[in-house]
């Protein structure tokens, strides 16, 4: 087995045992980034010289007899929206050109802490706003199981990075399913904690009220093991959470026999393909037979969600962004005057999706529209966590698929930006209402008209607030019926990446 | 008042620095003066991905306030974004609290004519950096320079109702609202630091319509002066428009210091749409009544409370009170005093005029009382024990001041000790009398103030140092005996 073929887990006790240092698992991966991030294009850099630094002090630590922390020499990419003292962080804009960030986030700090070795910084949809990575303005990421088609977003290049075995785990953040959806497009383990359960301190802003942090891993155990090290309350958030921190990846084989789990058909509606919804059901079947009791159940608020959300996240996004003016950092455009100056910056500096948005959050927040959009949003809000609230009274978890069908191909998302978002169907209650969830690879679906050929499934699963633990006991369940075909074909994706052709740049 | 057929109705809005080490949502420094752009951080920078975390010292500070103006506490509140785009306004947002504010209902009693100004509400907010222009404005000068240092220090906005009816009253409202949060030890509120701001909400209407006038906003007033000047030509402009048939237009103007005018600001290019909603980088601002409490038992006392004191229980009057309460300083010091065992009226009258007047002419603030209270009281004693007159007691002082010596020491070293021994006294009356034998005379027939001359004759030829009173009855004795 190949260093990068390595789990998290294994890795950090491979390199506390000194069977391997560090070094070497960082040096198996910068390899194997040369060789084939070429054609998935998923870093938008690279930061070697910062790793071999970071690997070295973690290998001098284990001589000297230090504890290296439970990610021992683990490599980690980060989203370019996480701040890393000392490095760009672009959030894949032309706005943030040239931005060297003076700090770095908690989450992160956290990582490094704990032993991790962070090895770059990963594409995504500019600002988070997106679910294909296509909307990056620099490059697009394609998806490893299928290089013509998209990973999904807006953490793509995350979750394309791990797919393909260039990174052991990484960091995400998840607005409305930015996590979940590129993890079920890419065959791999993304999980969004309870909101508060990570702080956001040096996440870049999209919608303040709805963004958590979190990672990808090709199994639940280093999904776990990578939240524990980054959980817990943080001083310099005032929403992180000061519950205590579960040791979660010791906790996982809990027996899920009794575990009740609804099924909110509102999450099951419209536009689902049959491909994924065969295997959401093989997947409740094996559950069922595990001694799951799966029941199907109703949260009428959640066919609300998608419009509720697309009021909100734009309102906060519309003001979030509103720093990036051209004065103090990043893309500055001289004009005739300072309101000039913020029209040319903010007009050449955010792409055409970013724009969209933030004239939508505009909208919604001014004073006319503010009682009709806004405030009617968040009042359905509202009533959306109480039917959560209310479906947990009867659940221990629900579960939906995490997205309505797999990973489309690369241009073929529509140009019809509600089309676009009624993707999002499935995710972005979930963020509405601060719950954790988790997408879990649940099998393969075919293609329509692809020959024959597979693409990845994931199931989410969604829990109480601050019950990471159930979530991640039932994925863990739900990733044992899967492993074996998983694993024999991730393997096989990864041999035929190093085939794959260079991916183009964009114009 | 000019036109008595008119009437003004004036609101105030003033903001407040609070007096915390550090700044509302971040841990930098607030101290004024320091190099630009060092006392700055992710926060206060509105970097991407930093967040606010409110300063609990700030939430103590404006409940004091709140305290102190008599206002109802929300235990509930929270903070909202403010939108709008300026150079200085680091993440294009202020914090502010918008929807439900720190405090509400409050007032201020002013004396002349007495009555109660209603406080609206009592909020709190971060500052934004400081521009400066290379021009008169951003408009027209070639470059801007922005110092971050004040962006996110903590502001209390203390918003008052309409209930001012006139520029005086405005300078009352003001000087109280000064006093009471400097003597709360909330701001040092100093308008020429900035650490006091005041625009003003003006509106004219024919007296005793109902209907009410058009409301204009002055705003740049750097002074209580220029707030009652302000106000005065802003009438006065209002009622000549009224008088001329034109219509007053709502609009924000700025006081030209130099000119004494009010200027329309320049048109805003679209109106003004803040676009609020609730901050969701911050919980809701939760207070338990224990905290407020302990707010409340450390509370410093205030202007009212003391200045009854010293009328019921020191035998102050009334305007001594206001005086020696116009600064906390001022207070302290003569309190010392009183406890050192002076007698309250005689130190306070010293106080009042000359250690005050010597302030005023050498141009010291209530920080730099330039004499200790126990040389103050060491002074009060030589006059009580005769030892010096009150005259000479002035002299004494000064050079106290001046060379820090005590006053004992200054009476011995110029000796100015007061002369009373009678021996001394009757040699020089005997040489008084030989040589003014007119008023002498004059005495003799019964004209009493002919004594006084005689007296000055002997303080003169004793340079201020004879016992006055002494010498009088001396005098009277040696002549009509």
């Amino acid at each position: 087995m190949e260093l990068w073929e390595l789990s998290a887990w294994e890795i950090s006790e491979k390199v506390k045992a000194k069977e391997v240092s560090a070094q070497e698992v960082l040096e198996a991966h910068l390899s194997r980034i040369a060789e084939v991030d070429p054609s998935i294009c998923s870093f938008l850099s690279v930061l070697e010289a910062e790793a071999r630094i970071a690997a070295s002090r973690v290998d001098a630590k284990i001589a000297g007899g230090e504890d290296p922390g439970i990610l021992a020499g683990v490599p980690c990419a980060l989203k370019d929206n996480l701040n890393l003292r000392g490095t760009a962080c672009t959030c894949a804009s032309k706005i943030l050109d040239g931005y060297i960030s003076p700090y770095t986030a908690t989450a992160v700090a956290r990582l490094i802490e704990q032993g991790a070795v962070i090895t770059g910084k990963t594409n995504m949809d500019e600002f988070a706003m997106g679910s294909s990575t296509e909307r990056s303005a620099f490059m697009v990421t394609r998806n490893p199981w299928d290089t013509d088609r998209a990973p999904g977003g807006s953490s793509g290049g995350s979750a394309a990075a791990v797919a393909a075995g260039l990174s052991t785990v990484a960091l995400g953040s998840d607005t409305g399913g930015s996590i979940r959806q590129p993890a079920a497009f890419t065959g791999i383990v993304g999980l969004k904690p309870t909101y508060g359960r990570v702080s956001r301190y040096g996440l870049v802003a999209f919608a303040s009220s709805l963004d958590q942090i979190g990672p990808f891993a090709r199994d639940v155990r280093d999904a776990a093991l990578v939240l524990e090290a980054m959980a817990g309350f943080d001083p310099a958030d005032a929403t992180s959470s000061d519950r205590p921190v579960v040791p979660w990846s010791k906790r996982l084989e809990r027996p899920v026999k009794g575990l009740r789990a609804g099924v909110p058909k509102e999450l099951l509606g419209f536009g689902v393909s049959e491909g994924v919804k065969s295997a959401f059901y093989s997947a409740l079947e094996r559950l069922a037979g595990m001694g799951v009791i799966v029941e199907e159940t109703s949260l009428p608020s959640l066919a609300y969600a998608l419009d509720v959300y697309y009021v909100i996240a734009p309102a906060e996004a519309s003001s979030n962004l509103s720093r990036f003016d051209g004065v103090r950092y990043g893309l500055s455009k001289r004009g005739k005057g300072y309101l000039d100056m913020y029209r040319e910056t903010r007009g050449e500096g955010f792409g055409p999706e970013v724009r969209r948005r933030i004239m939508l959050g505009t909208f919604a927040l001014s004073a006319d529209q503010y009682e009709a959009y806004y405030l009617r949003a968040a009042k359905i809000r509202t009533l959306i966590r109480r039917d959560f609230e209310r479906a947990f009274q009867s659940y221990d978890v629900l579960l939906s698929p995490t997205t309505p069908t797999v990973a489309f191909k690369i241009g073929e998302e529509s140009e019809d930006p509600m089309t676009r978002y009624m993707a999002d169907v499935m995710t972005v209650s979930i963020n509405l209402a601060g719950l954790p969830a988790v997408s879990v690879p649940c099998g393969f679906a075919e293609i329509p008209d692809g020959a024959g050929k597979e693409m990845p499934c994931g199931l989410q699963i969604i829990g109480k607030p601050f019950d990471e633990e159930t979530v991640l006991a039932a994925a863990y369940a739900v990733e044992s019926f899967v492993k074996e075909e998983l694993e024999e074909k991730s393997a096989q994706m990864r041999r035929n990446l190093l085939l794959a052709e260079e991916c183009e740049p964009v114009d | 008042m000019t036109e008595k057929a008119y009437e003004m109705t004036v609101g105030l809005e003033v903001h407040v620095e609070l007096l915390t080490r550090s700044k509302m949502f971040c841990r930098c420094s607030t101290r004024f003066g320091d190099p630009p752009n060092t006392n700055v951080c992710p926060v206060c920078l509105g970097l991407p991905g930093a967040l606010p975390v409110p300063n609990l010292e700030a939430v103590k500070l404006a409940l004091r306030a709140a305290l102190g103006l008599g206002a109802k506490i929300n235990l509930e509140s929270g903070f909202d974004r403010k939108n709008y785009f300026y150079p200085d306004l680091t993440k294009g947002y202020q914090i502010t609290q918008y929807r439900t504010p720190l405090a509400q209902d409050g007032s201020i009693e002013i004396s002349e004519p007495k009555k109660r100004i209603r406080i609206r509400r009592i909020h709190l907010e971060e500052d934004t950096g400081k521009s400066i222009h290379a021009g008169d404005d951003i408009t027209t000068a070639g470059y801007s320079l922005i110092d971050f240092n004040r962006s996110g220090v903590p502001l209390i906005e203390i918003v008052s109702e309409p209930d001012i009816a006139s520029p005086e009253e405005a300078r009352q409202y003001l000087e109280k609202l000064q006093r009471t949060l400097r003597f709360a030890g909330v701001s040092d509120v100093k308008m020429e630091e900035g650490s006091m701001r005041v625009d003003c909400n003006i509106s004219v209407r024919p007296t005793g319509s109902t209907r009410p006038g058009v409301p204009v906003e002055i705003k740049n007033l750097s002074s209580f002066r220029a707030v009652v000047k302000a106000l005065s030509y802003e009438f006065e402009r209002q009622v000549a428009a009224l008088e001329a048939g034109e219509r007053v237009v709502r609009e924000t103007r700025h006081w030209d210091e130099a000119k004494n005018v009010t200027r329309p600001m320049r048109a805003k290019e679209t109106s003004e749409d803040y676009r609020y909603f609730p901050e969701p980088d911050l919980p809701p601002l939760v207070l338990d009544e224990a905290f407020i409490r302990e707010v409340r038992d450390n509370m410093p006392r205030l202007p009212d409370e003391i200045a009854a004191y010293y009328t019921e229980k020191l035998g102050l009057t009334e305007y001594d009170a206001q005086v020696l309460t116009l600064d906390p300083n001022l207070c302290s010091f003569f309190e010392k005093c009183v406890e050192k065992g002076a007698e309250p009226k005689m130190a306070a009258n010293w106080i009042m005029g000359e250690v005050l007047g010597y302030m005023n002419r050498a141009g010291l603030t209530y920080e730099e009382i330039p004499v200790t209270p126990e040389n103050l009281v060491e002074l009060l004693e030589l006059i009580k024990a005769g030892t010096i007159s009150g005259k000479i007691a002035k002299d004494v002082l000064v050079k106290t001041i001046e060379t820090g010596k005590s006053p004992s020491v200054v009476v011995e070293e110029e000796g100015l000790r007061q002369v009373s021994d009678e021996g001394e006294l009757l040699a020089i009356i005997e040489q008084v009398i030989a040589a003014n034998p007119g008023p002498v005379q004059d005495v003799r027939n019964g004209k009493e103030k002919a004594i006084g001359f005689l007296v000055g004759q002997v303080m003169k030829a004793t340079k201020g140092r004879a016992n006055p009173a002494k010498v009088n009855i001396m005098l009277k004795e040696k002549i009509l005996s």
